[in-house]
Parts: C-alpha cells; sequence; structure tokens
C-alpha cells in the first residue's frame, strides 16, 4: 500500500505556545485516517500543515509526495479540503458555488453527478445562506470532492450537526472511500472516530498519544467492560468468589455491575450469565457495556475537562 | 468568477442601490428642485449638466470605499477567502474579478446617470467623451486602489466599515461632489485640497466642459499617484485570512 501522508517531527509553535509538538505518522493509500483530541490538541493546525495553509516550524511533511509548502499548486490541484472554518458568499446559490468552484480545476469532476450523490439536488437554486448545517458540510464535501481528488481533508465535519445529519455524513464519508480515496478527518467525537475510522491517532497538547486501529487502542488499553444487572433477591454468599480473577464487583441497591477486562479467555459476560444460572440466582435486565474509543481517550487524556 | 462576482453585486441590495439607483435618485431630486438652468453658481453653466460629473465622482467614492472595502473584508471575515485559498485559483485571479466588477458596475451607475441627464433633463455635453471615460476609468481605478489598502489592513469587517464611512462622508460633502467647493468656507476649501475625491471631482468637471488634460496635470498626478500607491500596497497587504 502506499503512503499518501507522510509526516516527521512536526512542529508548529504560535508565540509561547507549542501547538504540535514532534508529531509523527503516516497515511496509507484508500484508509480512512482520523485524529483525534480535545480542543486545541492540535487536531487542526497538524491538518493545515498538510494542506499548505501553515509553515511548519520544523519537521517533514510530504502529501502525495510532494512538499505542500513548496508544491501547494500540485496538492491544490489533487486534493479536496473541508476547513473547520469557512463560507461561501451568503446569496451565492449552490449550483453557483459548484460551477465557479469547478472552473478552478484543470480537471473537475462533474458537479452535477456530485450534487445527486450527495442529495442536494432539491436544494440546486438555494442561496447558501438558507441552507442548514447538515446541507453547507454536504455541499463542502462536493467543493472538496470537485477535483476528483487523491485525497481529502476533512476538518471537524460534523460539529454542531444533529444526529441524523451526522449518520448521513458518515455515510458519506464511508461512500467517499469505497471510490478510492484516502480521507483524513478530525473530529472531537470519539464515536464518529470509531466508527467512521480505520486508524486513530489520539493527539494531546500537541502530540500523538496513541495511534492504531479503534479496536486495537481499545483491547491495548486495557479498558474494562462491565456487565450490570438487576437481582430479585439477595446475590449467594460467595458469588464474587466464585467469579475467575481480575474482575470487580459493585453494588448498589438491588443493581449489580462486574467489572472486567477485555480480551480475557472466557469474557466476563459469559461467565457471570453461567454463575447466575449454576447458583439460581433470579435476576433480570441484564445488559453489557462495552468499552468506546472514548473510554480509551478519557483514560489517555485524563477525565478533566478543558478548553 | 468575474460573472459570479457580478451577480452577487447585484444580489446585494445596499451595493446595488447605493452605486445604481441612489446617484440617479440624487439626480431626479435635484433636477426637480433646481431645474436646468444657467446659474451665476456654475459659472454660467446649467446646473444638472455641472451636477453630472459630481455624481460621478460620487458613485466612483462609494464604489471604491464602500464596495471594494466591505465585500473583500466580509470575504475575509467570513471565510470565503479561506475557501478559495483550498483550490487551485490564484490572488489575483480573486482581485482581478473583484476590479472588473466594481468597475463595470460604477460604469453602469454613471450610464443610467448620463442616460437620464439626457432623457430626461436634456442635458448637454461639450467634452471629448473619449476624455471623459478615460478620466473615469483613472478616478475609479485609484478609488478601488484605496478600498483594497482599506480592506487589506483593517482586522474586521466593523472597523473597516467606520474607517470607510470616516473617510466617506466628508469626502462626499467637502470635495465638490454635492456643491461647488467655491460655496464653502475658505477654512473647509483648504480641507477640501486634502481629499482625493476633490480632484475625482475636478477633473471631471473640467473635461466634461471640453477643458483640456493640460489643466488638469495636478488632478490627474495625484490619482495616479494613488492608483500607484494603494496598487502596490494592497498587493501586499492582501490576506487569505
Amino acid at each position: 500500500m502506499d503512503t499518501v501522508v507522510q509526516v516527521e517531527g512536526l512542529r508548529k509553535v504560535y508565540g509561547a505556545t507549542v501547538a504540535v509538538d514532534e508529531v509523527s505518522f503516516e497515511v496509507r493509500e484508500g484508509e480512512i485516517f482520523g485524529m483525534v483530541g480535545p480542543n486545541g490538541a492540535g487536531k487542526t493546525t497538524t491538518i493545515e500543515c498538510l494542506e499548505g495553509l501553515r509553515k511548519p516550524d520544523r519537521g517533514l511533511v510530504r502529501v502525495l509526495g510532494v512538499d505542500p509548502q513548496r508544491d501547494g499548486q500540485i496538492l491544490r490541484e489533487r486534493t479536496g479540503m473541508q476547513l473547520q472554518q469557512s463560507n461561501l458568499p451568503e446569496r451565492m446559490r449552490v449550483w453557483e458555488a459548484l460551477d465557479l468552484y469547478a472552473s478552478f480545476y484543470s480537471k473537475a469532476a462533474d458537479w452535477k453527478e456530485l450534487l445527486r450523490q450527495l442529495g442536494l439536488e432539491e436544494k440546486r437554486n438555494a442561496l447558501f445562506s438558507k441552507l442548514s448545517g447538515g446541507q453547507k458540510q454536504r455541499l463542502f464535501i462536493a467543493l472538496a470532492l470537485l477535483p476528483d481528488p487523491q485525497l481529502v481533508f476533512l476538518d471537524e465535519l460534523t460539529t454542531g450537526l444533529d444526529p441524523q445529519a451526522r449518520h448521513a455524513i458518515w455515510d458519506l464519508v464511508r461512500d467517499i472511500r469505497t471510490r478510492g480515496k484516502t480521507v483524513l478527518l478530525t473530529t472531537h467525537f470519539m464515536e464518529e472516530a470509531e466508527r467512521l475510522c480505520d486508524r486513530v491517532a489520539i493527539l494531546d497538547h500537541g502530540r500523538i498519544v496513541a495511534l492504531d486501529t479503534p479496536a486495537a487502542l481499545i483491547r491495548g488499553l486495557g479498558v474494562e467492560e462491565r456487565v450490570v444487572f438487576n437481582l430479585d433477591g439477595a446475590l449467594p454468599a460467595g458469588f464474587e468468589e466464585a467469579l475467575s480473577g481480575a474482575v470487580r464487583l459493585e453494588i448498589q441497591g438491588a443493581q449489580v455491575t462486574v467489572h472486567g477486562k477485555v480480551g480475557r479467555k472466557v469474557s466476563v459476560v459469559s461467565e457471570v450469565v453461567s454463575l447466575l444460572t449454576a447458583q439460581a440466582v433470579p435476576f433480570h435486565g441484564l445488559r453489557t457495556e462495552q468499552p468506546t474509543l472514548e473510554d480509551v481517550f478519557l483514560s489517555l487524556t485524563g477525565r478533566a475537562m478543558r478548553e | 468568477m468575474t460573472w459570479m462576482e457580478a451577480k452577487l453585486f447585484l444580489r446585494e441590495p445596499a451595493s446595488a442601490f447605493f452605486t445604481l439607483v441612489f446617484p440617479l435618485m440624487y439626480l431626479l431630486l435635484f433636477g426637480a428642485i433646481s431645474g436646468n438652468e444657467p446659474t451665476p453658481q456654475f459659472g454660467g453653466q446649467r446646473t444638472l449638466d455641472a451636477s453630472i460629473p459630481g455624481l460621478a465622482a460620487m458613485i466612483i467614492c462609494i464604489a471604491g470605499l464602500m464596495s471594494t472595502t466591505m465585500t473583500m473584508s466580509t470575504y475575509r471575515e467570513k471565510g470565503v477567502l479561506r475557501r478559495l485559498r483550498t483550490t487551485p485559483v490564484s490572488p489575483l485571479v480573486v482581485l482581478v474579478a473583484q476590479l472588473i466588477v466594481v468597475f463595470a458596475m460604477t460604469a453602469l451607475g454613471m450610464l443610467l446617470l448620463v442616460a437620464a441627464g439626457v432623457l430626461i433633463f436634456h442635458m448637454r455635453f461639450e467634452g471629448n467623451t473619449f476624455s471623459v471615460l478615460a478620466g473615469f476609468t483613472l478616478s475609479s481605478l485609484s478609488f478601488f486602489a484605496i478600498g483594497f489598502i482599506l480592506a487589506g489592513i483593517m482586522p474586521t469587517v466593523r472597523s473597516a466599515w467606520v474607517v470607510a464611512m470616516v473617510l466617506l462622508y466628508p469626502m462626499l460633502l467637502l470635495s465638490g461632489a454635492f456643491f461647488t467647493v467655491e460655496l464653502l468656507p475658505a477654512a473647509v476649501q483648504k480641507v477640501s485640497a486634502f481629499l482625493p475625491l476633490t480632484y475625482v471631482v475636478n477633473l471631471l468637471r473640467g473635461l466634461w466642459v471640453g477643458e483640456p488634460w493640460g489643466q488638469h496635470l495636478l488632478d490627474v498626478g495625484v490619482l495616479a499617484g494613488m492608483l500607484v500607491f494603494g496598487s502596490i500596497v494592497s498587493a501586499r497587504t492582501f490576506r487569505w485570512e
């Protein structure tokens, strides 16, 4: 597989703030690569260095084999970019925007086709200012796909969208990949990264603290899965001891939560269920809570909220 | 891109109104009040004949300071330029497209003005059409250059708006676009000598009645200087975001 993006030792400083420090990663052809992290972690700065919009202070950046600072023009012909903060003139119509932007590329994709694929046909004549958040983002995706790019940058694509719109956008992003394009996206929604990305880099304070597939990140960090059930009576004595090693029991009134590491030989849930059955303990409402990327993220970056 | 910008210009009620309709309204109002009779105030010229070049200067001033400045600074603040930057389009194309549109609209405003003058008030024109057009073009471009500088150096749309207004009103009132400068007190006349628009008014009014370019070397010099200075500074201060 070819390397589409190569970053080595990237560093970018704004005044006294180190926005990105020693960031290195590679993006392979045909994958959806995600950068996640709290606000101010350096995601946008990193992506903007790759897009050629910012000049790195140090480090090597190659996108589609070229240096974004030196050969920005080549890059802009062959990549699609969706920016976190950008707009179109309010009174521009949807089709006009596509037509105008198509004129900038020497080999532009057919915008009428894109309009259809992104479900914007009805909005063809709508003014940009009258579009909803999700429609604007779809239009931006359409603009990003106009150059028929090998690589698409999507920065905070679904921020501020309602859940329906977000799911629709996710489908579109998966669709971009099936057309053989590579996607590099940033998000602060862990769920988005988990569902969408083939590989995820977790950034914090300008550094990459973890990089792997979402599943491997969840397994590798030894985060716990939980089995929760409600008792109809009391828990028989010796129940906890009967469970094999490395589990922790938490009892709140009638509700019991069993915590256990992910990746053990017998999963926590099957062990709990067989034990409950063997000891004939009446229970109801049993459910499992699988760890998510969010748990990994929180355990890596700390729980405190920060801006 | 130019065509697109032109459509956007016309969809913006404020800019279309001020460059195309407002001067026309002013002319009609002016004509209704004073009629088109010779007055000593304009050295024996008829009032309307003399006021048309002044109104043309007003269009130039409004287009330069308001349309150019506001469009460019709004585009930057809203991230429209940022978006454009992700494409292979060069900044020069963006600026030139903008320039062509504002110029075309200014010319259209002027055309409407002259058409109204001719059709309604049977305006007389004693100058050389070609000279007037050349003077008009020079004046317009030098004012657009000021507009681009403002758009380049002002950090926000709001501040650009305030500065444009602060420059616009005294110029419109004191440069002789509405009244001849000679009507104003001597102290104010001195101020008017520092206003770029004064030179536009003098040049256009002179060319309008057929005065030779030689009589207006100062006006031409000032405007050409502004154009060169403005082009250099605005090219340097151009920012995508």
